[in-house]
């Protein structure tokens, strides 16, 4: 009776601190998410310049890269986190200007951020409800970034429009995988931090909007 | 030669050689899928390819 009672008293402890990280999580992407629209809204607002989103990308890396794996177990990493998302909707300035900038530029944002909110809460919905564990696509979705960065390298030096759709294209599905793949882990412990699950998440959403945004962009009836 | 382009190539190539052992070790050690795990991705992602046809028709 007791093995029971422990076992019941185990497994409802898991449940709660499953259900923690999800709400902690999911709060904390939602203020980090509000917080880079504050500042990408800033920095449309102040037309800053090209090389700003370059800028902004190097420095939330370095800041992911180096300071956030020391400072996630922290309340520290809550003000790194701020950072990175910050920095990284800053550096939109320049992507939302050109694209707003087009005949039906406002339909264009406006329909690659309904979309990608769409997509997010749809995928990530249905990984939390269906339970399932989707930690066997890591290698593959690992191996498919590394192929699509070297494409990505490849298309610097290639001036090929169809290629650069077709890493869009690629990387709206890999992100779609990834949102599977980082909310199942959440609900089956592969990720116990808040913070790492967080900035996991919001990555995936950040890198399905811009390259939904450049699909549109390029797809359009207008462009 | 643009200047720029050759920053996002160091950044790109230093991005691949940081995800490189963080991927390999992943191929390795992932677990195998289970019948129907692949199905259980691939109707979603349909989803999301027909989604994102009928956003592009849409703009």
């Amino acid at each position: 009776m007791n093995r029971i009672d422990i076992t019941a008293t185990r497994s409802s402890e898991s449940v709660l601190s499953t259900n923690k990280l999800i709400k902690n999580t999911y709060i904390l992407l939602s203020m980090t998410l509000l917080f880079s629209a504050v500042t990408a809204t800033a920095s449309v607002l102040l037309a800053v310049p090209g090389w700003t989103y370059m800028a902004s990308l190097i420095g939330a890396m370095v800041l992911i890269w180096f300071v956030l794996p020391r400072t996630a177990n922290s309340s520290a990493g809550l003000g790194v986190i701020f950072g990175i998302t910050g920095l990284m909707g800053f550096g939109l300035g320049p992507i939302l200007n050109h694209y707003l900038s087009m005949a039906n530029g406002s339909q264009i944002v406006g329909t690659a951020m309904a979309g990608t909110g769409i997509i997010f809460l749809g995928l990530s919905g249905y990984a939390l409800t269906s339970k399932r564990d989707f930690n066997f696509m890591g290698g593959f979705l690992m191996a498919g970034l590394l192929v699509v960065f070297i494409a990505i390298l490849a298309g610097l030096f290639i001036d090929l429009p169809a290629l650069h759709l077709a890493i869009s294209a690629v990387v709206i599905m890999l992100m779609s995988g990834f949102i599977l793949y980082d909310t199942s882990r959440m609900v089956h412990g592969g990720e116990t931090n808040y913070i790492m699950a967080t900035i996991g998440l919001y990555l995936n959403i950040y890198n399905l909007f811009v390259h939904l945004l450049a699909l549109l962009g390029a797809l359009s009836g207008d462009d | 030669m643009d200047w720029s382009k050759i920053i996002w190539a160091v950044l790109l190539g230093a991005m691949i050689l940081f995800l490189w052992p963080r991927a390999k070790h992943m191929l390795k050690n992932s677990p195998k899928a289970e019948q129907g795990d692949w199905q259980a991705v691939l109707l979603p992602i349909a989803f999301v390819v027909g989604f994102v046809i009928l956003l592009i028709m849409m703009v």
